[in-house]
């Protein structure tokens, strides 16, 4: 099945098109069901209870900075470490910046009431998706809510069997559980590789990190890493 | 079930930020137009978080995560696939640490 985008420019919302939004996200979903079970486990294994690991993934809805957050677990309980929490959460999804800004010529024709609560739903794939039917004309923004809201379902569901999963392993080390976030944001890396030229401010902000982590304590190397990788972006002309 | 208050602190911080991150950029657009030096400095930040983050945790982990990362890269690059990736990453590391390195 799939929906017609109506004539015209302004944005519009239909049963149908929250449907087909589902359906277009579905290629995505064993993925996300993966990694949603993943955090599940990981949550289990740094001490949080199943409470606060469902509330986490319905409420944050965020895999990068979720799997960060439990990395940081056991030093953020003090109100300084929620401080770094909050800013290091906040780095690590500046990139939803971008990806709404992008959006402002779609949902901008909507009432706000519309607009602003389905930001909530951006994900990277949904987003990716959303973007893909914008530009082939449609306008229907249940497309981008739909899939969003399958995906959220899906992300707080596979948290469950994950956790209880997790916390029966008690050695995580020994099925190389602990690696799980790192190698989730190598693989995310690979697909934006774009010539060496693009990941200067890569090697920047690796190296700047690393530099940070070895001399200030905590995780302050991934803001610090991340603005000047950032950065040099900026100040380098692209040809 | 239960919740700590301070992570439940934790985790509402962690949902006002992040909620705050989606709604900016489409906020932002309205009064004023992204500059170009902005769009890039958006533009080159994911891949720098990711550099930002992996490489210290790499090197504080050793050599098995240091190997269980190049695997998962190697593995997403000849597949495409991130599931695929990130499994071998996992195996990787069990396997080098089975081998007793740690």
């Amino acid at each position: 099945m799939t929906v017609a985008p109506k004539e015209g420019r302004a944005a519009y919302f239909s049963l149908a098109g929250l449907v087909e939004g589902a359906r277009l996200a579905a290629p995505v979903m064993p993925g996300m069901v993966i990694f949603g079970a993943a955090f599940g486990a990981l949550a289990a294994q740094k001490g949080l209870t199943l409470l606060e690991a469902v509330l986490m993934s319905s409420l944050v809805y965020a895999g990068a900075s979720q799997f960060v957050a439990l990395e940081m677990w056991s030093d953020i309980l003090t109100l300084g470490g929620i401080v770094t929490l909050g800013l290091v959460t906040a780095t690590v999804n500046m990139r939803f910046i971008l990806m709404t800004a992008a959006l402002r010529p779609w949902f901008g024709s909507l009432p706000a009431w519309q607009s602003y609560p389905s930001l909530f739903t951006i994900t990277d794939p949904g987003w990716l998706i959303a973007m893909h039917y914008h530009s082939k004309g449609g306008r229907d923004a249940s497309i981008l809510v739909g899939g969003g809201l399958a995906f959220w379902l899906l992300w707080i569901a596979s948290c469950v069997p994950g956790y209880l999963l997790g916390a029966m392993v008690t050695d995580p080390k020994r099925f190389g559980l602990d690696v799980i976030m790192p190698t989730f944001f190598v693989v995310m890396l690979v697909p934006m590789w774009r010539g060496a030229r693009a990941a200067i401010p890569w090697a920047i902000a690796g190296a700047v990190a690393l530099l940070v982590a070895a001399i200030v304590p905590g995780w302050w190397f991934i803001i610090v890493g991340a603005i000047a990788g950032s950065v040099a972006g900026g100040f380098i002309d692209e040809r | 079930m239960s919740a700590d208050p301070m992570a439940l602190l934790a985790i509402f911080v962690m949902a006002t930020m992040n909620y705050l991150m989606r709604a900016a950029g489409f906020w932002v657009m309205a009064h004023v137009p992204l500059t170009l030096r902005m769009r890039r400095m958006l533009e080159a930040l994911p891949g720098s978080i990711v550099a930002a983050t992996v490489l210290p945790i790499a090197a504080k982990g050793g050599l098995a995560a240091t190997i269980a990362l190049a695997a998962a890269a190697a593995a997403m690059a000849w597949r495409g696939n991130s599931f695929l990736g990130v499994a071998a990453g996992v195996a990787a590391a069990a396997l080098v640490r089975a081998a007793g390195i740690p």
